[in-house]
């Protein structure tokens, strides 16, 4: 039982992560029903600018992670415009192909630039530190990630549901032709969602550099395919089904590595993937609503 | 206040409105009626900006807007309210009237336009926290209307308002736009209904496939033949 809960708490922080890039896919996926491929590796580049910004310019892991979100919250806009914006009135596998194409972008420049070198987390920024409580020992780290994560996702829900702009999102995302007689800008909504989203993803990117301790140019690819998998578990587009989806992809990770082996976490991931669209396509928390008219 | 001159308006290769021209003059309740595909949805889309005459111009307190962008318009002063009211189904009452008054900035006054709108329509305010999809049919209309009198509109746009409603609530929208009109918002109102729309009416245009087929004084259209034949039953 105590092994149980041990996997239970080593489960939530990799959730927090994953909880925190499925939220991105799900808020664009509600606007303008694209799956943006590129998310995780948008992750991947959050992880290297807070790297950057520990080992270059020394600052600490919260000033690195605010610098990688606010780098990550302009890439995705200026992504959105140049990339998904000319296509919003065209097919949907135009775009889809587009993201396909901008996700092997960043990751190729990234090789580029930077190659294929593995970066090690600098230890400076994040001393280890574990405790034990009661049988249990739980880290700094995760206690970082876990509670950081947390404040994100509640200060996420403030906005969606008491600001202005976050009732705009919600209107946009239900009768975009409503919002726009209402003097909504879809355009704008779109690039905030981008921002936001863009910005959860690089948090995630550090709290990957921390969990893991290194990160490389490829390491978006399997962290955001499982948290499109928990974006779709928790039903995509919707928001509480992004947070809690990505708990249970982490939980589940975590006691599949622990009680079987670490060699097929994987393939339970995305073994999930094919249930969930087998049995229940629309999510643990989705309506079956049909298309809309 | 709006002059619309010679639009022609394209769904893809479909020529919806053709040389469309029509005038609403300050103060009055003009109707567009005509019969379903004729081009009245069409008319108010291509004023609100959601749609872009190829030809032609509207002129909006002197100023040409066909150029203009959607969410702009509301701004100038226009408010829709769209057929089968759009109103956003899973936010409350509450939330759905916050985003008529969107681009407002005096806190102040949206407040007393909310309270307003709650003083003119009751149930809305019993249900103020409700979420707008739960309500009846009648009640979406109210919450549709309530939401474009937020952004205090000088010219409202009303896209089938009596649509799949009973006929008793019928009359009781129609007597609302009435007295919004009385209040100063000029109204440009699109209907099937046309014996109520000419009714409450002072100017009323028929539209045939996407040209004006008639005008005139709504009364003098009431008793035309034409318009009795084709429109109001015999």
């Amino acid at each position: 039982m105590l092994e149980f809960i041990q996997q239970l708490i080593n489960g939530l922080s990799l959730g927090a992560i994953y909880a925190l890039i499925a939220l991105g896919y799900t808020m664009v996926y509600g606007i303008i029903l694209l799956i943006n491929f590129a998310h995780g590796d948008i992750m991947m580049v959050g992880a290297y600018v807070g790297f950057f910004s520990i080992s270059l310019l020394g600052s600490n892991i919260i000033v690195a992670m605010v610098f990688a979100m606010v780098t990550c919250a302009l890439l995705g806009v200026v992504i959105e415009k140049v990339a998904y914006r000319p296509l919003r009135n065209s097919t949907r596998i135009a775009a889809l192909i587009t993201a396909i194409g901008m996700s092997l972008f960043l990751e190729y420049v990234t090789l580029y630039f930077l190659t294929a070198q593995q970066r090690v987390y600098p230890a400076s920024a994040f001393p280890l530190h574990k405790y034990e409580i009661a049988g249990l020992v739980i880290s700094n780290k995760d206690i970082f990630i876990i509670v950081s994560a947390v404040i994100m996702m509640i200060i996420l829900q403030y906005i969606i549901k008491r600001t202005k702009t976050g009732k705009a999102m919600r209107a946009v995302s239900l009768d975009k032709e409503a919002a726009v007689l209402m003097g909504i800008s879809v355009d704008r909504i779109v690039s905030i969602t981008f921002a936001i989203g863009s910005a959860l993803a690089a948090a995630a990117g550090v709290m990957i550099g921390l969990y893991y301790n290194a990160i490389n140019p490829l390491m978006g690819i399997i962290p955001g395919l499982k948290a499109f998998v928990a974006a779709v578990l928790g039903g995509i587009g919707l928001i509480p089904g992004a947070m809690v989806g990505g708990f249970l992809m982490g939980i589940l990770e975590t006691l599949v590595s622990g009680y079987w082996s670490s060699m097929y976490r994987d393939a339970v991931a995305f073994g999930v993937l094919i249930l969930i669209l087998l049995i229940k396509p629309t999510g643990l928390f989705g309506k079956n609503t049909g298309e809309k008219v | 206040m709006l002059q619309i001159k010679e639009i022609d308006v394209y769904y893809g290769a479909i020529h919806a409105l053709k040389k469309l021209s029509l005038e609403v003059e300050q103060g009055s309740i003009v109707t567009l009626i005509g019969a379903n595909g004729a081009g009245k949805t069409t008319t108010l889309k291509s004023i609100s900006g959601l749609l872009r005459p190829k030809t032609g111009s509207i002129i909006f307190k002197d100023n040409d807007i066909s150029k203009v962008a959607p969410e702009k318009i509301v701004g100038l002063g226009i408010s829709q309210v769209p057929e089968g009211r759009r109103v956003f189904s899973t936010m409350t009452v509450m939330e759905n009237l916050e985003m008529g008054a969107y681009l407002r900035k005096d806190k102040k006054g949206t407040e007393e336009d909310m309270e307003n709108v709650f003083t003119r329509f009751p149930r809305l305010k019993e249900r103020r926290k409700q979420l707008a999809g739960t309500l009846s049919g009648g009640e979406q209309q109210m919450l549709a209307i309530g939401r474009a009198l937020m952004a205090r509109p000088q010219l409202m746009l009303m896209d089938e308002p009596s649509m799949g409603l009973a006929p008793l609530l019928v009359k009781e929208i129609f007597s609302i736009i009435k007295d919004i009109n009385e209040r100063g918002t000029t109204i440009l109102l699109v209907e099937q209904n046309a014996n109520m729309a000419l009714s409450i009416a002072d100017k009323a245009y028929v539209i045939e496939t996407g040209e004006i087929v008639l005008q005139g004084n709504a009364q003098e259209l009431m008793n035309s033949p034409e318009v009795k034949k084709a429109y109001l039953g015999g």
